[in-house]
């Protein structure tokens, strides 16, 4: 039985599926073209939504029989996730009317997915994981084969459809084991359960882990689990692409850190070298992989796949230290991910949008601003010190550091030296390069302004790191009782 | 006692031949056909089991759906089945030593492994038993209370399905008579009819 009370730590996400259905009705009823409207009241839904998740009850909430919980963990990875949808939504506003995708479905479907990501932020059974990570991962399908008149756009999509559900039926059968043999499928008993340590751990149960951490890895793209992510980048139109580099990978970040933290917290032992194998096989092929790929949207992809690896380390450490750092690492993460798709999306020549590096060169001279906030955004991901990029990495290495995973630290900071390669690659194209064809001057409004404060949030971090800081600890804090 | 096992065995064997004879038949309608003996038969076993929502659920959403959509897509789409196929011997081998090795290892490792004896006591069933209601009604008394909210969050991922399917589908032709039934209505009898006069001999001009 459920009461009023239980559906107050739900608001948020009851606030923003109406408001989509609302919006969806308005766009099939409303004269013209309501994509503009619908497009900025979205916004609007998501910076409501954005202070709605700060109104719930504090403290940790479990409701609607233990299947939905919120603590100070799910209202900062929910204000991720809220930010990322948000800018994304407004770098896609010119996309969509230049590339003929204006149609209003596609905002009501990026709502939808959100309300799938708080609901994967929010889960603390099995079950509500999964209905979650669904309904997510199926608005993302459509979204990635939008403009199907395009092959490679609609490859993507049937791509990424084949695979996410190969993962999704990996993950169901984890956690049927996972069910089988400890009996229950909601975290907070799992954890009762392995509270006392390693007495009720059967041969069965890892295996389930195992399983639900390669589902898991599916998702957020780590290494072996990454071949769908090159091609889903490229393929997908940009904007949607900028969209699944952001709010879907913090989403499923904070999925994986509960789910395996919030139950298995008790048994590192068991699922620490399966983190520890995908963290550093990650953070090698984002690497080396990238360093001979011409197209820039591919590139970001195999960039995602290295930084996947990186906030990796963090979980690997499997402290509340490491959780700190994976969440500071996803916030970096995300502003610069955003700031460069900003970027990426105002790369238009007169025939329309390329994706080539090589179309940067010489942009310092063209386009100074636009090449310094790119400038800046490379460094930052590279991990040049004053940047916000450097302290993402400096926090999950320090905590793997302490937990004494010495050699996974050591290939992490040799990965991110060859990654320094390819971003400092593009800088120097940018700087000391021939121009080419002028990009059409000038960038349009709203990309300039998210690479603008996506830009000085990279440069200033270094001296107000500590909203971000205290955030992190706050979350990390209420994962570890 | 002895008819119910000959009964279960009776099911359980026309199952496993007709899923057999599903991928095995050379004509798709027919594999189609099989596939729904083989959910009736199913249904039957589930009845056995005493879980008799689920055998009329099996009933209505696979047969009444499911499986005439697959008769539908069968006969609508124009593939060639037989091109499908081949490689299928070529593969074969490769695949049943795959799956052989797959199944080998789950076996060993869960054979091997039991849970844990305390671990039963959270899964104890939430309804009761099931000589004192249906298991229709055991369902419906947990599905909209307990589970409400993976039930609804159900809901959304079909309404996103359902968006999704519009929106990859449906698009607008050109060239296409719509009826209108404001129009319709709005027309007045000015409009519509026009009375001639005709004079003998003359007809209409």
């Amino acid at each position: 039985m459920f009461v009023a009370k239980d559906l107050a730590p739900l608001v948020p996400e009851l606030f923003v599926a109406v408001s989509a259905m609302v919006l969806l009705l308005y766009g099939v009823f409303a004269k013209g073209n309501p994509t503009r409207t619908v497009v900025w009241a979205s916004v609007l839904v998501l910076v409501v939504a954005l202070v709605l998740v700060w109104q719930v009850p504090a403290g940790r909430q479990a409701v609607l029989s233990g299947m939905f919980v919120t603590d100070s963990f799910t209202a900062v990875m929910k204000s991720l996730v809220l930010i990322g949808s948000a800018v994304s939504l407004v770098l896609s506003v010119g996309f969509i009317r230049q590339e003929e995708m204006e149609r209003f479905e596609f905002p009501v479907l990026l709502l939808l997915a959100t309300v799938g990501m708080m609901m994967m932020v929010s889960a603390n059974d099995l079950i509500s994981l999964y209905v979650g990570l669904e309904l997510q991962s199926l608005a993302l399908y459509v979204v990635a084969a939008f403009r199907r008149d395009s092959e490679r756009s609609t490859e993507a999509g049937l791509k990424y459809f084949v695979l996410g559900a190969l993962s999704s039926g990996m993950l169901l059968y984890g956690a049927s084991l996972i069910y089988g043999f400890a009996g229950s499928t909601n975290f907070t008993d799992l954890a009762k359960l392995f509270a006392g340590g390693h007495g009720h751990v059967s041969v069965g149960l890892v295996v389930g882990i195992v399983f639900l951490a390669a589902g898991l890895a599916f998702k957020v793209s780590a290494v072996p689990f990454h071949m769908w992510t090159p091609d889903v980048y490229e393929g997908a139109p940009t904007a949607v692409t900028a969209f699944f580099a952001s709010a879907p990978k913090v989403a499923a970040m904070a999925l994986f850190v509960r789910a395996i933290i919030s139950p298995f917290g008790a048994l590192v032992a068991e699922w620490q070298q399966i983190i520890i194998l995908l963290a550093g096989a990650s953070m090698l092929l984002g690497a080396f992989a990238a360093i001979w790929q011409k197209n820039i949207k591919r590139l970001m992809a195999y960039s995602s796949i290295g930084h996947v690896g990186f906030a990796l380390v963090g979980l690997a450490a499997g402290t509340s230290e490491g959780v700190r750092g994976v969440v500071v690492y996803m916030a970096v993460y995300l502003a610069m991910t955003l700031g460069t798709f900003a970027c990426i999306l105002a790369m238009r020549q007169k025939n329309g949008l390329v994706e080539g590096i090589d179309d940067l060169a010489g942009l310092a001279r063209t386009q100074p601003g636009m090449a310094f906030a790119l400038a800046v955004f490379m460094f930052s991901l590279a991990g040049v010190p004053p940047l916000a990029g450097f302290f993402g990495k400096f926090y999950v290495f320090m905590a793997a550091i302490n937990a004494k995973l010495y050699v996974l630290s050591v290939i992490g900071v040799l990965s991110s030296v060859v990654g320094a390669f390819y971003y400092l690659r593009i800088v120097k194209i940018m700087y000391f390069d021939a121009p080419g064809e002028p990009f059409l001057h000038p960038m349009p409004r709203e990309l300039g302004v998210v690479a603008a404060v996506a830009s000085l949030f990279t440069l200033l971090f270094v001296v107000f790191p500590m909203p971000i800081l205290n955030g992190a600890a706050m979350a990390a804090k209420a994962l570890f009782p | 006692m002895i008819v119910q096992a000959i009964a279960f065995y009776l099911f359980a064997a026309v199952t496993v031949g007709s899923a057999f004879l599903v991928i095995t038949a050379k004509n798709p309608v027919h594999s189609v056909l099989f596939l729904i003996l083989a959910f009736f038969n199913a249904a039957a076993l589930f009845v056995l089991m005493g879980a008799e929502f689920i055998a009329m659920i099996l009933v209505i959403v696979y047969v009444g759906a499911v499986a005439v959509l697959f008769l539908f897509v069968v006969m609508m789409l124009d593939i060639n089945f037989v091109e499908l196929r081949q490689g299928f011997q070529q593969y074969l081998p490769f695949g049943l030593l795959i799956g052989a090795i797959l199944l080998v290892e789950l076996i060993l490792i869960l054979a091997g492994s039991i849970a844990a004896p305390d671990a039963l006591a959270p899964a104890a069933s939430p309804a009761p038993s099931l000589d004192q209601v249906t298991n229709t009604h055991a369902l419906g008394a947990v599905l909209y209370t307990k589970y409400i909210y993976l039930f609804q969050g159900a809901g959304l991922v079909l309404l996103v399905a359902m968006i999704g399917a519009i929106v990859l589908t449906h698009r607008k032709r050109e060239g296409v008579k719509k009826q209108d039934s404001f129009a319709q209505f709005a027309r007045r009898r000015e409009e519509a009819v026009e009375l001639k006069k005709v004079e003998p001999g003359q007809g209409i001009q």
